[in-house]
């Protein structure tokens, strides 16, 4: 009897993992299925290399997603370059230097920081950055990249600075106490070996912060500006992920607009996979 | 377990289900027309529904707003039973069996901020503000600013359009796009820079509409054609005549005289019923 319970939660666990699996599986090659002829009516370097996206034009719709693409990997960029360091700092001081209520209270304030939705974090954006951005820099308008990457760089920071966090607490402390018996100042001994011991952790939560900014999209659609043309620091953008929300309500179906909109959706993906293959394999160098 | 047990649950599903059954068996189940299409025309069809409604209980009107383009397509296949457009069809749509009922005219209102000084502008100069050949303010009698030109996305049945009233169909330039009417009339309400379009049953007082071509945008001037930048509000059906008893019983209250009231009430124009023939298709 009991060993029949016992086989049935085997069972059980295994068919969720399936399940799991077979999700992402199924969504893939559907993404892949569906992505694909319009990337090959287009032609691939048309599709990825074109500077014009016009899917709208009776006459001459062009569907070049470089402007896109270009502003996909620099907001992400932008957000990783800004928000991995404070990230990775707030959780040095979380885990090493705060006082525990203090950190404990910050803990609760991260944790709530990563429950806002992404469109409070665009509302913010749209009403408070944005004409700040404009007066301050005296724009037409304060829509742009730079203020796209504001708001992602606020959206990651919980996510690497949690995981941070969890990989800096992992640290062996024999190797801390021992840096501290060598001499080696408090200071020294953060930067110097629990740093570097946690950077596998670190890493992690670096992609995975990136991974979300990338995928990032009403906040985007809200401060970024949406429009195609290709990207400048201070002048509107429109993203990837943003593309495809932006038209999907208006493209025919089965028309190539929307089978370009579904190739987007498997560049995105692409780019995703490949980031954390990057991860993968230089967790094992 | 009790031997009763059965036979008691029997009876009270069956119970269950014959309440469920007279819940809606008292009268004729109502029948549903299905109306999809245009987000623009949410406000006209809310008001025009309810109205029809009162009138007709026996009939259910199910609206939902994918877009013009989804609309029409939907109508063209067959998924529901009458679109709603925001434009006028294009040739293709027309030789593919639709055909539009103009039930209203929508102005598309250009609009600033309230602090701006500048309360007119001629088509031309509109169309060169938003090719991006004027770029600042100073040149349409302005202050010293920069012009930030707000747009709704490509496919939208306003951007069209505006567009096409300008003579600018797909030429113009935008500094930001927005995909709702609301986005861009609140970037324009918190940019003194700005200047934007937007379907004048939106309008509110957070922002300033100008005169166009020497004429204020009302209903009054949307419906004399006095304004230059109006639209159709069309029904859409595959074939001229309706699918259905209930379909045509909306069609023809919506076409007839009795809806013009209700059409004010949400911000647009009834047509001239005389030329209603010449701007549908």
């Amino acid at each position: 009897m009991r060993r029949r319970g016992e086989r049935a939660a085997h069972c059980l666990l295994f068919l969720c993992a399936l399940a799991t699996v077979a999700l992402l599986l199924l969504i893939t090659a559907y993404l892949i299925a569906s992505g694909l002829p319009a990337i090959r009516e287009i032609g691939l370097k048309n599709f990825l290399l074109g500077t014009v996206w016009d899917s709208a034009s009776r006459e001459n719709p062009r569907f070049g997603i470089l402007p896109l693409l270009t502003a996909s990997v620099c907001g992400a960029a932008g957000a990783m370059a800004a928000g991995v360091p404070l990230g990775v700092l707030t959780a040095l001081f979380l885990t090493k230097a705060a006082p525990p209520g203090l950190a404990a209270a910050l803990r609760y304030l991260v944790r709530l920081m990563a429950g806002i939705p992404s469109v409070v974090c665009g509302l913010v954006g749209m009403t408070v950055l944005v004409p700040f951005l404009r007066e301050r820099l005296d724009l037409p308008a304060g829509d742009s990249l730079l203020a796209a990457v504001i708001v992602l760089t606020v959206m990651i920071l919980p996510t690497v600075t949690e995981l941070s966090e969890d990989a800096l607490a992992a640290t062996p402390p024999a190797c801390e106490e021992a840096s501290l018996a060598l001499g080696a100042t408090e200071t020294e001994t953060w930067f110097r070996v629990s740093l570097p011991a946690a950077r596998k952790g670190i890493a992690a939560a670096a992609v995975l912060g990136t991974g979300r900014a990338m995928g990032e999209t009403m906040a985007v659609l809200m401060v970024a500006g949406n429009v195609a043309g290709m990207p400048s620091p201070l002048r509107s953008v429109r993203f990837l992920t943003a593309g495809i929300a932006m038209e999907l309500g208006y493209a025919a179906a089965g028309s190539l607009r929307q089978r370009a909109l579904l190739s987007i959706a498997l560049v995105l993906f692409v780019l995703i996979l490949l980031m954390n293959i990057l991860l993968s394999w230089g967790k094992e160098r | 377990m009790q031997p009763g047990y059965h036979m008691k649950k029997l009876v009270s599903y069956s119970v269950l289900i014959l309440f469920l059954l007279t819940g809606c068996g008292g009268e004729p189940p109502p029948r549903v027309v299905e109306l999809d299409g245009s987000t623009a025309m949410s406000g006209v069809m809310a008001v025009l529904r309810e109205a029809f409604q009162e009138r007709r209980p026996d009939i259910r009107l199910n609206c939902s707003g994918s877009g013009t383009g989804a609309g029409i397509e939907g109508v063209l296949s067959g998924q529901c039973g009458i679109g709603l457009a925001s434009r006028e069809l294009t040739g293709e749509e027309t030789a593919r069996g639709a055909v539009g009922h103009v039930i209203a005219l929508d102005g598309i209102a250009v609009i600033v901020h309230p602090d701006n000084p500048v309360r007119e502008l001629s088509t031309e100069a509109l169309a060169d503000v938003f090719t991006g050949r004027i770029t600042r303010w100073t040149e349409l009698g302005g202050e010293d600013r920069p012009i930030a030109a707000y747009g709704r996305e490509a496919g939208s049945g306003t951007r069209s359009a505006f567009e096409a009233g300008l003579g600018a169909a797909d030429r113009c330039v935008y500094t930001c796009e927005y995909c709702s009417t609301g986005d861009v009339v609140g970037n324009v309400a918190n940019n003194p820079n700005g200047i934007g379009y937007a379907s004048l049953s939106a309008l509110d007082g957070s922002v300033q509409a100008l005169r166009v071509a020497g004429t204020d945008c009302t209903l009054e001037t949307v419906r004399q054609g006095g304004y230059p930048l109006r639209r159709p509000f069309l029904l859409v059906t595959c074939g001229d005549a309706p699918p259905g008893e209930a379909a045509g019983a909306f069609l023809q209250f919506a076409e007839s005289a009795a809806a013009a009231p209700y059409l004010a009430l949400a911000g647009a124009a009834a047509p001239e019923r005389e030329g209603s023939d010449e701007t549908a298709g």
